[in-house]
C-alpha cells in the first residue's frame, strides 16, 4: 500500500470522525425526542429508543401555542422578505449602474456598517421604536427596517448587477424603457438566482432572530417561535413535567426543520451567497 | 444636479433614509445618551463623563469581569474555529475525495440552525446528570463528568465548543478562497520539487492570506458580540450555569439597558465596545501587512 492511499484512508477518517462529532448532538436529540420520559433517564442511555413515540411531537406542539408562534414568525418572515427583496434590488441597481462621484463613497459608508457592534445602534432604535412609536409589544419593529435595505444584501445583489451583460440593459434604452422598466424587464428576471439566494438568507435571518423579538415582544401571544421556544419551555413546562427534554427536543428540532429543509433544496444559493461576501469583502 | 446622480440617489434612497434612521441617527443618539443618566421612563440627564468613570473605575464590578470573560472567548473561539474551518476546507479541496458534496453539507448545516433551538440542545448536552456528554463519559471512562456549566473556567469552554461547531460558515468561505489559488502556482512549485507541506506553505497560505484575515476579521467582531448564546444558557430550563464566568460584554449591556434601565450607562458601554471594535480591527489590518498578500 503506498503513502498516497494511506493518506487518503487518513483523510476519510477524519472526515468521517468530524461528520460524527459534528452530528452526534442532532441524533441523541432526534432519539431523545423519541423516547417516554422514563427512558430519557434511564441508565445506561439508550441511543434508538425502545418504543418510538411519535405522540411526543404533537405533545410538544400542543403544550405551547405553536401555531400561533408560527403564525407570528411567518408575518415577520414575509413582510421582510418582500421588504428586503423590492428595498435592496431598488438599492443595487443605484449602485450598480449610475455613475457618479458620491457612489464609491456612500458605497464604501454602506459596507463599513456592516462592522457596526449591533448593540450601539439597537439601543436608541429601541427607545425610539417603543417611546415615539409606541411599537414595544408589536412585530413592526421586527420587519420593518426590512423596507430600508440591509448592506449585506446590496453588496451581493450589486455585485451581481454589474456582471450582468449591459448589451442588453442597452437594448432596452435604446427600446425606451426607463431605468424602473429596465430594471423589472431585464435585470431582475435574469437575477433570479442572486434574488433567491437573498430571500434565502433573509427567510433565514429572520426566522432564527432571536435578540429582535427578545426586546420587543413582552406579551406571549405576539412571540415568534425562536423566543417561544426558549421562553414557554423555560417556564411553565418545568413545573408541568419536570424536566421534559424529549418535548424540548421535539420541538427545537421542529424549529430547525424549515431551516433543513431549506437548506437541502436551496443549498446552492446559502454556498454562492457566504461564497460572494468573503470571496470579495 | 445631473441626471444621473438624481437618478442614483431616487435608487438608493431606501438605503440612505435608513442609513440615516437606524445608524447614524441612533449612533449619535447613543453618543449623546452615553453622557446621561437615562431611564426609559424619564428624561435624559447629563452628568459628563460619570458613566465613564464607572466604568475605569470598576464602579460596576460586573464591567472588568465580562471584558476578560469575552476576550477570554475571542482568543479561544476565533482561533480554534478558523483552524478547524481551514482544515476541513483544505481537506474536502483535495482531489477526487469521494462524497465531497455530503461532507460539505454535513459540516455547514450546524452553522445555519436557530441559536433558541441549538442552544436548547446544547443545554442538555451539557446537563451534568443527564446530559449526552456527561453520561457518555459515564460510558466510555466509567467516571462521572464535571459540571460543565457551572466551573468558572469550564462554562466558557462549553460556549467555545458551541462556538465551534459552526465552523461551517467559514469553511465555505475557506473553500471558495481555495478555488481561486492559481493552479499554475501550484504547478510551478511542484516542478521545482516543492513537496506537499511547502506547497501549502508558501503557495496555498499566502494565497489564501486575504481569506484567512477576513475572516478572522468578521471572527472576532463576531465573538466580541456574543450573546444569545449565553442568555439562552441562563433563560433555559433544566441548565444552570455559571453567570460570571460566561457574562459576556454584550449581556451586561443587555442587562444594564433592559434589566436594570440604565440606558445612559448602557451606551457609554456600547461606545467602548464599538471604539474597542474598531482600534483591534485597525490594529488587525496593520498587522496584516505582514502576512496578507493582495495579488495584482
Amino acid at each position: 500500500m503506498g503513502a498516497r492511499s494511506v493518506g487518503r484512508i487518513l483523510i476519510y477518517v477524519c472526515l468521517l470522525a468530524t461528520s460524527c462529532i459534528t452530528l452526534l448532538p442532532l441524533f441523541a436529540t432526534i432519539s431523545t425526542s423519541l423516547k417516554e420520559l422514563s427512558e430519557v433517564y434511564v441508565e445506561p442511555p439508550t441511543m434508538v429508543p425502545h418504543v418510538i413515540k411519535w405522540s411526543n411531537y404533537y405533545q410538544a406542539l400542543t403544550t405551547f401555542p405553536f401555531v400561533k408562534y408560527l403564525f407570528n414568525t411567518l408575518i415577520v418572515v414575509a413582510f421582510s422578505i418582500v421588504g428586503t427583496l423590492s428595498s435592496c434590488t431598488l438599492v443595487a441597481y443605484g449602485f450598480a449602474r449610475f455613475r457618479c462621484r458620491w457612489n464609491k463613497w456612500l458605497f464604501t459608508a454602506m459596507l463599513s456598517t456592516m462592522m457596526l457592534p449591533g448593540i450601539v445602534t439597537s439601543i436608541p432604535t429601541f427607545i425610539m421604536f417603543t417611546r415615539y412609536l409606541g411599537w414595544y409589544d408589536t412585530l413592526y419593529p421586527l420587519w420593518v427596517p426590512s423596507f430600508f435595505a440591509s448592506p449585506f444584501y446590496v453588496f451581493l445583489l450589486t455585485q451581481f448587477f454589474r456582471g450582468l451583460p449591459q448589451e442588453l440593459l442597452d437594448a432596452a434604452r435604446i427600446d425606451g424603457c426607463n431605468e424602473l422598466a429596465v430594471l423589472w424587464r431585464v435585470v431582475v428576471p435574469l437575477s433570479k438566482p442572486a434574488l433567491a439566494t437573498v430571500a434565502v438568507f433573509s427567510f433565514m435571518g429572520h426566522w432564527n432572530d432571536y435578540l429582535g423579538p427578545l426586546l420587543y415582544l413582552q406579551d406571549p401571544d405576539k412571540f415568534t417561535l425562536a423566543l417561544g421556544l426558549t421562553r414557554f419551555l423555560s417556564t411553565s413546562n418545568v413545573e408541568l413535567y419536570g424536566t421534559a427534554w424529549n418535548l424540548m427536543m421535539a420541538a427545537s428540532l421542529v424549529v430547525m426543520l424549515p431551516i433543513v429543509v431549506l437548506f437541502f433544496f436551496a443549498q446552492r444559493s446559502f454556498i454562492e451567497g457566504i461564497t460572494l461576501t468573503g470571496i470579495k469583502g | 444636479m445631473r441626471r444621473e446622480t438624481r437618478l442614483f440617489f431616487s435608487f438608493i434612497m431606501p438605503w440612505l433614509t435608513g442609513f440615516m434612521v437606524f445608524v447614524v441617527g441612533p449612533m449619535l443618539a447613543s453618543l449623546y445618551l452615553a453622557f446621561t443618566r437615562y431611564s426609559i421612563q424619564s428624561s435624559p440627564q447629563w452628568v459628563g463623563l460619570l458613566n465613564f468613570k464607572s466604568i475605569v473605575l470598576g464602579w460596576d464590578p460586573a464591567f472588568y469581569r465580562s471584558v476578560k470573560v469575552t476576550l477570554l472567548y475571542v482568543v479561544l473561539a476565533v482561533p480554534m474555529g478558523l483552524i478547524v474551518s481551514l482544515s476541513a476546507a483544505l481537506v474536502l479541496n483535495v482531489q477526487g475525495i469521494k462524497g465531497r458534496s455530503i461532507f460539505r453539507t454535513v459540516f455547514f448545516l450546524p452553522s445555519l440552525l436557530p441559536v433558541a433551538a441549538s442552544g436548547i440542545i446544547w443545554s442538555w448536552v451539557f446537563n451534568p446528570q443527564y446530559g449526552l456528554l456527561n453520561r457518555l463519559i459515564q460510558v466510555v471512562l466509567g467516571v462521572d463528568g464535571p459540571e460543565w456549566l457551572m466551573h468558572p473556567v469550564l462554562a466558557l469552554v462549553c460556549m467555545v465548543i458551541i462556538s465551534v461547531w459552526g465552523f461551517g460558515g467559514g469553511m465555505i468561505i475557506f473553500l471558495a478562497g481555495l478555488q481561486g489559488v492559481p493552479r499554475h502556482l501550484m504547478e510551478a512549485a511542484m516542478i521545482d520539487g516543492a513537496n506537499a507541506w511547502q506547497r501549502f506553505r508558501h503557495v496555498t497560505i499566502p494565497q489564501l492570506s486575504p481569506v484567512i484575515f477576513f475572516n478572522l476579521i468578521m471572527g472576532m467582531i463576531g465573538a466580541l458580540q456574543v450573546f444569545s448564546i449565553a442568555y439562552i444558557f441562563r433563560s433555559s430550563a433544566g441548565s444552570e450555569i455559571n453567570a460570571s464566568a460566561t457574562n459576556f460584554y454584550v449581556l451586561n449591556i443587555f442587562n444594564h439597558a433592559f434589566v436594570n434601565d440604565r440606558f445612559g450607562l448602557a451606551c457609554a458601554l456600547a461606545w467602548v465596545l464599538f471604539v474597542a471594535i474598531l482600534i483591534l480591527t485597525a490594529l488587525q489590518f496593520y498587522g496584516s501587512r505582514r502576512w496578507v498578500h493582495y495579488g495584482s
